[in-house]
Parts: C-alpha cells; sequence; structure tokens
C-alpha cells in the first residue's frame, strides 16, 4: 500500500496534501479538502453528481484516484461564484433547474465544460453534453432551460467585454 | 466501496512501465483511463497488488493517418474520436461508435485501448476492430510485436497480451475507394452496455458487395464475427432476402446469455435486425 504526497490545484488554491494510493478523487476533494458541493451519488461511475472538471475536461471524481491528479487544475462548484452568481448557477435558480438539488453540482460541471467547448449549443447538444448526467426529479427540461439561459447570458457578458 | 489497498507507480517511459509489469507479473494491472478498471476495483471484483498508472507516458496517444492505415494511439481518450472531422468523413464505423460508448464524461477518461485490452464481450472497440481487421501494437521485454484481431479475443476479459507486454497502438486498414462502414447498437439507456450492438465495414464494387466485415457486441462471451454472415453477403448485390439470410446466420452465430438486458431469443432477433440495418447503412455511405 503506497502514500504519495500530490500537488493539486483546486478552484485556484494550491494545496499540498498526503494520500494513500486508493483514495478517490472525491474523497480528496470532500474529506480532506472539505469541498463538499461536489456530490456522491451513485458511487458506480453512472449517475455524474460527483463530476468535476480536471485540466479542462468535465470527469467523474469518483472514477480517478487522487494521486493521479497530481499536477493538475481542477475546478468544483464551489469556485464558480465570484461576487454575485455564475450565469448557470443564476440560470438553474430563475429556470427552476432543479428541485432536491442533489445533482446540480455536477450537471453545473458538465453544462460549464460543454459552453467553453460550444457557447451556442442546440437544445440536442445540450442534451447529449450533459447525458452523463443523471436528475431523477425534473425530467431534464428545465435543466435544459436553465443551460440555454446560462449560454444567452454568457455569449452577452462576452460581446460587452469584446466590443466589436 | 473503496479499494482493496495497491502499491501505485506512474512511469514515464515505455520502457519503466514494461520492467514494472515484468517484476510485477499477474500481481499488477495497467491503469488507462480506468474507467472500467477503477469500478470493478471498487466493487471489488478486481484488487490488484500494483497498478502500473501509464497516463504520464508521452506519445501514446493521438491519431496519425498514413497512406497504408490510420494509427490510434492505445491512450488515446474515446472523447477524442469524436473532435477530429477526418473520422467522421473516412472511419464512420468509428465515428458511429465514439458516439454511443459510455458517455460523454466517461469519454473524457476512458482510453481506446482500454476499451480492447479489457476485453469485455460488452464493449464497443472489439466488435469496431474486428470488423476493421485492425492489428494491434504490444511492446514487451522481448520487444515489439503486432497482434492481428483475429488473434487478440481469447476469451472473456482475456487477451493474447503476455502479462508484461503493454498495448501501444491500434493500426485500422485504411479504407480504400467505394468503402463504407456502421456501428449500430441499442442500449437501454445512455451510459450501459449494448443490449446487442453490430460492426460493418465494407467495400461496394458498383451495387454488388465485393469484401465484407461484421462483428458482433455483448452477444456472446467473446467479441465475434458473423463469418457465416458474411460469406452470405459477399459479392451479391443488397435484396431483402440475401439480407434476411445474413441476419439469421448473424442470430444463429450468436450465444447471449439471458440477463436484465433480455431474453437469449430478443437478443438474437435483435442482432438479426441489426446486422440488417448495419450492412444497408454501410452500403449507403459507401456508394456516396
Amino acid at each position: 500500500m503506497s502514500t504519495h504526497q500530490i500537488t493539486l490545484t483546486v478552484n485556484g488554491a494550491s494545496h499540498s496534501v498526503q494520500t494513500e494510493a486508493r483514495t478517490l478523487l472525491v474523497h480528496l476533494i470532500r474529506e480532506q479538502l472539505n469541498l463538499t458541493g461536489t456530490h456522491i451519488g451513485c458511487d458506480t461511475s453512472s449517475c455524474g453528481a460527483c463530476t468535476v472538471i480536471v485540466n479542462g475536461r468535465a470527469i467523474k471524481s469518483c472514477t480517478m484516484f487522487a494521486v493521479q491528479a497530481d499536477g493538475a487544475t481542477i475546478e468544483t462548484i464551489e469556485g464558480l461564484a465570484g461576487a454575485g452568481l455564475h450565469p448557470l448557477q443564476e440560470g438553474f435558480w430563475e429556470k427552476h433547474g432543479l428541485q432536491c438539488g442533489y445533482c446540480t453540482p455536477g450537471m453545473i460541471m458538465s453544462a460549464k465544460a460543454l459552453l467553453a467547448q460550444n457557447p451556442n449549443p442546440s437544445e440536442e447538444e445540450i442534451r447529449y453534453g450533459i447525458s452523463g448526467n443523471l436528475c431523477r426529479c425534473t425530467g431534464y427540461v428545465k435543466i435544459v432551460e436553465a443551460i440555454q439561459y446560462a449560454a444567452a447570458k454568457l455569449r452577452e457578458q462576452q460581446t460587452q467585454e469584446v466590443p466589436a | 466501496m473503496i479499494p482493496s489497498a495497491f502499491d501505485f507507480y506512474a512511469p514515464r517511459t515505455l520502457d519503466e512501465a514494461i520492467a514494472l509489469l515484468a517484476e510485477h507479473g499477474d500481481e499488477a494491472k495497467v491503469l488507462a483511463g480506468g474507467q472500467s478498471l477503477i469500478p470493478a476495483m471498487r466493487f471489488r471484483l478486481a484488487a490488484p497488488a500494483v497498478l502500473v498508472d501509464i497516463n504520464g507516458i508521452g506519445g501514446l496517444d493521438g491519431l496519425r493517418e498514413t497512406n497504408g492505415h490510420l494509427a490510434i494511439g492505445a491512450l488515446t481518450r474515446e472523447a477524442a474520436l469524436e473532435e477530429y472531422t477526418f473520422i467522421r468523413e473516412r472511419y464512420p464505423l468509428l465515428a458511429d461508435a465514439a458516439h454511443v460508448i459510455a458517455d460523454p464524461l466517461v469519454r473524457n477518461r476512458a482510453t481506446v485501448g482500454g476499451n480492447l485490452a479489457h476485453a469485455d464481450p460488452a464493449n464497443d472497440h472489439p466488435a469496431v476492430m474486428l470488423a476493421y481487421g485492425a492489428e494491434l501494437a504490444a511492446h514487451g521485454p522481448r520487444g515489439a510485436r503486432t497482434i492481428p484481431i483475429d488473434d487478440f479475443f481469447t476469451g472473456m476479459f482475456s487477451t493474447s497480451l503476455e502479462p508484461d507486454e503493454l498495448l501501444t497502438e491500434i493500426r485500422i486498414p485504411r479504407p480504400g475507394p467505394g468503402s463504407g462502414g456502421a456501428y449500430l447498437k441499442v442500449e437501454r439507456k445512455v451510459g450501459d452496455y449494448a443490449i446487442s450492438a453490430v460492426a460493418v465495414q465494407l467495400t461496394m464494387d458498383g451495387p454488388t458487395i465485393r469484401t465484407i466485415r461484421i462483428a458482433l457486441t455483448n452477444v456472446s462471451p467473446t467479441p465475434i464475427r458473423a463469418e457465416e454472415a458474411e460469406r452470405i453477403l459477399t459479392g451479391q448485390t443488397l435484396t431483402d432476402a440475401t439480407l434476411e439470410a445474413a441476419g439469421q446466420a448473424a442470430a444463429a452465430a450468436c450465444d447471449p446469455s439471458a440477463d436484465l438486458r433480455g431474453s437469449i431469443e430478443y437478443k438474437r432477433d435483435l442482432t438479426r435486425v441489426l446486422v440488417k440495418r448495419a450492412v444497408r447503412r454501410a452500403a449507403e455511405r459507401a456508394t456516396k
């Protein structure tokens, strides 16, 4: 059984931590870094509640060992809000994109990675993009609307920042 | 569950990785994308004493097209296959499969080589590579060798790779003029394994099928080709009668087990229908 000293950047802050090889990334995030916004749902790589962004890619943090994240840059739900809510958080609020809220952190992180790659997705592309995230409450209609809201708002912010 | 304890190594070179595999033998498992291995370890279906993580080895990922073939680095993420337009244009069978493997989050980690080396008959790339007639490159302490895909799968979860060999590259023969392919999968939901899936790669000579390879996913203990169906279609034009005969031959060739995805009869009949549809789609793409 090996233990490892690793360094990773989470939401802009660098952390140097000791981890057992078998520790899963989601456990390190929740239990050692105390960032409990990332949820554990199925524990079997199915539901996507544990989705975080590692080096720009949305992944299931229950299916990666923490030691593999040595040197990585990670974004979790806690990193989204700045002075106010992130447009995705605002979208889920305004469009009622959640009921129980359990899947929401993972859903938002998947959506964030999707919008970074494709700022103006069609409804079909949004549904495809979040197809690794399960929601058992909403039937997804409101989640799609929330992501569309966020996409429009992010595009608006972009054009304000860079005048044509 | 938490996996059993293990020793973790992250070699930076192929030689280091092979040395670790040679040293630890059967005790060691290669960790690539981990999207099958880590869940298996969490269920305690696998409890390797040593993991050799190959993610830090340079040069094992990426796609390279030469005159003769498309070379896919074993560590290439499934997501990468969806990001190249030339894959959609020239390798539609591969593009079809890339779209339906697990889900987008899993595809950001999962690798093409892992999907093959894991040798789960429910995985999608085995049938795809059988239909392409791919060659696999492996490296071990005795040097490099290539393995024809037809000799690769030796049983459920077992391959002709030695414990100290690493799969490094997959080579798909570059499809010539008149070629087409398709992968059709029926799954209960995104992320589930196939109830049945069919991979077809063919070459058309006008209306006639000149060559064809057909392979089946998750309807037998190992990934298999539907050779009788291939024989029935070779040299024929596409008629309802020849397609039906090929579909029935494929249904007879498979050996599915009844489970929560369906009965044996259902899986056989689904395979019959999927073979007919996949051959038609591949032929349509070829004549375009």
